[in-house]
């Protein structure tokens, strides 16, 4: 509910404060709040000045893995989804050169 | 498996192909449900990714979404913001709290409106900020008026803990944390809501653990899937409860693995135990529940702000504008729409009521991402 | 040395400043007649615009507030197809400021000014005192020579199609996380449109609409030419370009680029068998021009996700905030 972002750790210096970079922001935040241990190079999550806990890489990956060939199985399926049920309107939105492909 | 990347943990979660894939998936479960699918999303975060992604208008007609109160902002009942801008208007006093809370209308006025007139109000972004605004200020009082449920809970004995090793004397919290299971109980007591599954917050159960959520199983037989604040992890986790809900096989489940436990951070669980203890609390909208909220336990008195500036603390108890509906968005009983002031004289400028203030309130997401 | 009250009072010290610091550096004939007004030979119809700068911090990433003060009101003479030619520079300096401040913020204007040869023409300074305002404000109103008549707001029909110069909400992302002391290596768009504006013209393009999206961002300008020619637009999100770290900074702090300010970055609407040229144009300046939506019937702006949902974007509101839960 309340806004976490996942940002990569940089540096932890002695006060236990970690540079950490988010999309290519760099903040200091306290890893005063996180149990285990932090290294440079994992990710955390940060929360109003503070890394609440680690991201588990591992079952990040693992999710990926799985939305990867959730995407691909359905691509290979006709879509269920009738278009005229979503948003899209008929006609191409964007201009296309006449004869050329996308 | 390759290596993770930072912009994996952003852009995987959000990416077009998976979404379309999740809604065919859910769309195909979701003909075997013998009744509607009621989703309550407890967080405010969830109800802004639902909005923002238009992920509603992915699904079928059988599921729907019911707004939850996870919105520390909204179910702030004006008396208590009252506290902050009475706070506020104390001369030597600095009044510091975390972003949204600078707009929400008290009775009479807001901080936003006592900052134009002198009130030294700081908006934070970081609860560490207090430390600092505390130590350029030696002859002011600081007071951090603490907000949020239990993912920005820990914060608060944290910047205490760091107070109190600096040795800066200056400081003053008033407390205003509140916790998510006691007002979703209230809500399915009343039973007038309808719902028969929850989205689970994401970042409050990093903090208390999936386990919490166990009591919505075995006391309401609804299931609950914790999920993440991206818009593929809401929808999976959607998938995830439509099929519990056809197997008819009922429980916790966590979609969001990547950062929450069955047991959460024990750490921040020790130190907000340290600190604070539980009180009844009344809610905007929900009326009082009882050990709702937290206050400060009575050994640190001395920097409660509820007992050290108890004398300038107004008490009466206010009520939200004749035409505010909020109390029952916050219930899941309507929505915005159902709101006569919706858009026509409460809007973000100029919000009647709390649910249009914060980014995370129901009325705000609709006004952003849904209005004729 | 700091600028005193006495260095706005006329006499000796407002002399020497005018000499030794504008005069200097904004030379020209017409300005060091140092007459009551300007007198000025205009051959076109002409476009008249005014603008007042009060940015804080004065400098920041990619620019300062002499940069910006040159650039935004140029900018909005060649937003309506009009060749910046002349300016007013008008100061109100904070008691206090630092000389060496005052003579960078004019260094800085001069840089822009030779770029495409525009005029201070004529210009007036006042010293305030200690709190009166914030450190120094500039205001630069502009006489630009129209090249092309009737680019408006109000000619866009259904089945034009907008075109974004370049990747959005740079200035406002400076802005914000100067703002929030925040790191970042981002830098300002801030810079002057005409040369790009002056190619489309010389090469025919049928420019319906143009405008540079400062404050409110591409959200503002979007709605405000949906209020005018009463049209929908639809913006496909996925076709917006973005930088990333524009995106991650407005993660941070919960802001949507699209709302953020540009100073160096325009969109226009062009008819549909224009736009691959257009575009093409455009790309000589910046590898980012991309097409991202088209006008259609209707009245609000609708922004549509690569998966199939649409939202409508509004007129942003109120003060931005972070978002913080």
């Amino acid at each position: 509910m309340c806004l976490a972002i996942p940002s990569k750790v940089l540096e932890i210096d002695e006060n236990n404060v970690a540079k950490v970079d988010t999309l290519g922001v760099i903040r200091e935040v306290s890893l005063d709040l996180v149990p285990e241990p932090v290294e440079v190079g994992e990710y955390v999550l940060i929360h109003v000045g503070y890394a609440m806990g680690k991201i588990d890489e591992k079952s990040a990956l693992e999710s990926i893995e799985v939305y990867k060939m959730l995407a691909e199985g359905a691509m290979s399926e006709e879509y269920e989804i009738d278009p005229n049920e979503l948003a899209t309107s008929d006609e191409p939105l964007l201009y296309k050169p006449k004869g050329e492909n996308e | 498996m390759s290596d993770l990347t930072l912009k994996d943990l952003y852009f995987k979660f959000r990416n077009p192909e998976t979404i379309k894939a999740l809604a065919n998936e859910i769309k195909k479960e979701a003909k075997n449900l013998k009744e509607d699918l009621r989703i309550m999303e407890i967080c405010g975060g969830h109800t802004h990714t639902i909005m923002k992604y238009g992920l509603k208008q992915l699904l079928p007609e059988n599921i729907s979404f019911i707004h939850g109160p996870g919105c520390p902002v909204c179910i702030m009942p004006k008396e208590r913001i009252d506290h902050a801008i009475a706070l506020a208007e104390q001369e030597n006093v600095i009044l510091a709290t975390l972003g949204d809370m600078i707009r929400v209308p008290g009775s009479k006025s807001s901080l936003a409106k006592a900052r134009a007139n002198g009130a030294d109000v700081r908006p934070l972004h970081s609860t560490l900020d207090v430390l600092k605004i505390a130590k350029e200020n030696p002859d002011k009082k600081v007071v951090f008026f603490a907000i949020g449920f239990e993912t920005t809970t820990p914060m608060t004995p944290a910047v205490i803990k760091s107070a109190q090793k600096l040795g800066l004397k200056n400081i003053y919290f008033h407390i205003n944390h509140v916790l998510v299971p006691p007002p979703v109980r209230a809500i399915m007591d009343t039973g007038e809501a309808k719902i028969n599954a929850f989205i689970g917050p994401s970042n409050v159960s990093v903090i208390t653990g999936t386990k919490v959520y166990q009591f919505l199983v075995d006391d309401y037989n609804t299931p609950v899937v914790v999920a993440g604040f991206e818009p593929v992890d809401v929808m999976e986790s959607i998938l995830m409860l439509v099929k519990q809900k056809v197997s008819g096989n009922l429980k916790v489940e966590n979609q969001y693995k990547r950062a929450t436990t069955d047991e959460g951070n024990l750490n921040a669980q020790k130190l907000i135990n340290e600190y604070f203890e539980p009180r009844d609390f009344r809610w905007r909208g929900l009326g009082d529940i009882p050990m709702s909220a937290l206050k400060l336990k009575d050994e640190y008195k001395d920097i409660d702000a509820e007992v050290v500036f108890a004398d300038i603390l107004p008490n009466e108890k206010i009520d939200d504008h004749k035409m505010c509906i909020c109390g029952e968005i916050l219930k899941g009983l309507k929505t915005p729409k159902d709101c006569k002031v919706f858009a026509k004289g409460c809007d973000p400028t100029n919000p009647l009521g709390s649910c249009m203030v914060s980014d995370e309130g129901a009325c705000n997401a609709y006004y952003r991402y849904d209005r004729e | 040395m700091q600028i005193t009250l006495s260095f706005g009072g006329g006499g000796e010290e407002t002399n020497s400043l005018i000499h030794d610091l504008f005069y200097k550096n904004f030379s020209n004939e017409i300005l060091e007649s140092a007459e009551d007004a300007a007198v000025l030979n205009v051959n076109e119809k002409i476009a008249f615009t005014t603008d007042s700068f009060t940015v804080s911090p004065l400098f920041f990433n990619g620019g300062d507030i002499g940069k910006l003060s040159i650039v935004g009101t140029c900018n909005d003479l060649a937003m309506m197809g009009a060749k910046p030619k002349y300016l007013s520079c008008s100061f109100i300096i904070e008691e206090g400021l630092e000389y060496e401040v005052l003579e960078k913020i004019v260094l800085s204007q001069k840089k822009e000014l030779e770029k495409i040869g525009v005029k201070i023409v004529c210009g007036d300074t006042k010293v305030v005192p200690k709190g009166t305002c914030d450190k120094i404000f500039i205001n630069t109103t502009g006489i630009g020579e129209i090249q092309k008549e009737n680019i408006s707001a109000h000619n866009i029909q259904e089945g034009d199609i907008i075109i974004v110069s370049r990747d959005i909400a740079k200035h406002g992302t400076v802005i914000m996380a100067h703002r929030y002391d925040v790191e970042t290596e981002t830098k300002s768009d801030c810079k002057l449109l005409w040369e790009e504006v002056e190619s489309l013209i010389k090469n025919n393009i049928n420019i319906k609409a143009l405008r540079d999206a400062t404050r409110g961002g591409i959200s503002a300008v979007l709605n405000e030419w949906s209020k005018a020619s009463n049209i929908a637009i639809e913006i496909e999100e996925d076709k917006i370009p973005i930088d990333d770290d524009v995106t991650g900074l407005c993660e941070i702090f919960g802001f949507e680029p699209m709302d953020l300010a540009n100073e160096g970055t325009f969109i226009l609407a062009v008819p549909q068998n224009e736009v691959q040229k257009a575009v093409e144009i455009l790309k000589q300046y910046n590898q980012n021009a991309s097409i991202i939506g088209k006008v259609t019937k209707g009245n609000k702006v609708i922004l549509k996700s690569p998966y199939g949902s649409k939202r409508y974007i509004d007129l942003p509101k109120g003060e931005l905030l972070p978002r913080i839960c």
